[in-house]
């Protein structure tokens, strides 16, 4: 019992802690600390190109320690959150960023939640249209068996 | 009837499913596949500038000097620590020896394992550079090496594979976009 409760307890913690931080070398972080709460923002919205589902907030690849030293780099000189995203997917492609923007080429991946939802709603109307038809009522004699039948 | 065909229905969507995966595999093993591919922003644009130091037996080069070759190029970014290098080598010595002007950048190497690299497996570039931080290839939008940019003579990039020249992705890839140039 206490086993199971402390299992419980763990699981809970595990499901609420938010997920640790990959710049972990203090040397990495901008001095200024709103400067570094905005780059960890947008970091957080890259993907992590060599293992693709990661950010490279939580990444320690290489490739995702450098495009976050970049993108230090370009809020420290001044850009603008969406000015810094914008110097990364220029060279990497809307696939960087872990929210795809609504496009042409995206809109049936947005779509995909309600048109699942209307697929299951018409699978459900039209299975219940197929519902056999109520049996016919019983006959006279079928009616009198079974009162027998049933008759303590 | 109806009955039959949503009996066979199942074993339809297993048969076209088989036949997908197959064909799927089948170009992952070549390489002219990769499901991990992203797309190269360059294409139809003109190489980044960038300048890059000398990396033996090179003598470094910039974009100024890849454009003013005025004919194709293939720029090839490699490292020492990348056994897909290793496994692309040997098609990029034929390409070198069939005439195509090969360009080479050491991406986060140093200068005497690069070196090593080029002298054990052979040196199929017309010039080296080296790039140890990383940030041309960044500019480039380079993930990882190996990666090759085909530029036309006006230095725009044509064509880009990410991974390993395979003898498949030469023949699917590299050679009809040369075809495409001339």
């Amino acid at each position: 019992m206490l086993g199971r409760l402390v299992l419980a307890a763990a699981l809970v913690a595990a499901l609420l802690s938010t997920p640790a931080h990959a710049v972990s070398d203090p040397a990495e972080m901008l001095p200024n600390p709103a400067q570094e709460a905005r780059a960890e923002q947008v970091g957080r919205q890259l993907r992590c190109l060599v293992c693709q589902n990661e950010s490279i907030e939580d990444s320690n690849a290489d490739l995702a320690r450098d495009l976050r030293r970049m993108v230090r780099t370009r809020i420290a000189a001044g850009d603008t959150d969406d000015s810094a995203t914008a110097w990364v997917v220029a060279r990497y492609g809307d696939f960087v960023r872990l929210r795809p923007p609504v496009t042409v080429s995206t809109a049936f991946l947005w779509a995909s939640p309600v048109l699942a939802v209307l697929a299951g709603l018409g699978f459900a109307l039209l299975s219940r249209r197929r519902a056999p038809a109520p049996a016919a009522p019983l006959t006279d004699s079928e009616r009198s068996r079974l009162d027998a039948l049933t008759d303590p | 009837m109806n009955r039959r065909v949503l009996l066979l229905a199942p074993f339809g969507a297993a048969v076209v499913a088989g036949v997908g995966f197959y064909s799927v595999l089948g170009r992952m093993k070549t390489g002219t596949f990769d499901p991990h591919d992203v797309p190269s922003q360059l294409i139809g644009r003109k190489v980044p500038d960038f300048e890059l130091p000398a990396q033996a037996p090179g003598q470094g080069f910039g974009s100024a000097d890849l454009v003013a070759q005025g004919r194709p190029v293939l720029l090839n970014f490699f490292a020492s620590w990348c056994v897909p290098c290793v496994v692309e080598h040997p098609e990029l010595m034929k390409l070198s020896a069939s005439g195509l002007p090969l360009w080479g950048i050491a991406y986060k190497d140093t200068v005497p394992a690069a070196s090593g690299f080029l002298a054990t497996h052979g040196n199929p570039f017309a010039r080296v550079a080296r790039d140890a931080p990383g940030q041309v290839a960044i500019d480039f939008g380079v993930y990882g090496v190996p990666e090759s940019y085909l530029l036309d003579k006006q230095g725009i990039v044509r064509w880009r594979t990410a991974g390993p020249l395979t003898p498949a992705v030469v023949a699917e890839g590299l050679r009809p976009a040369l075809a495409r140039l001339t």
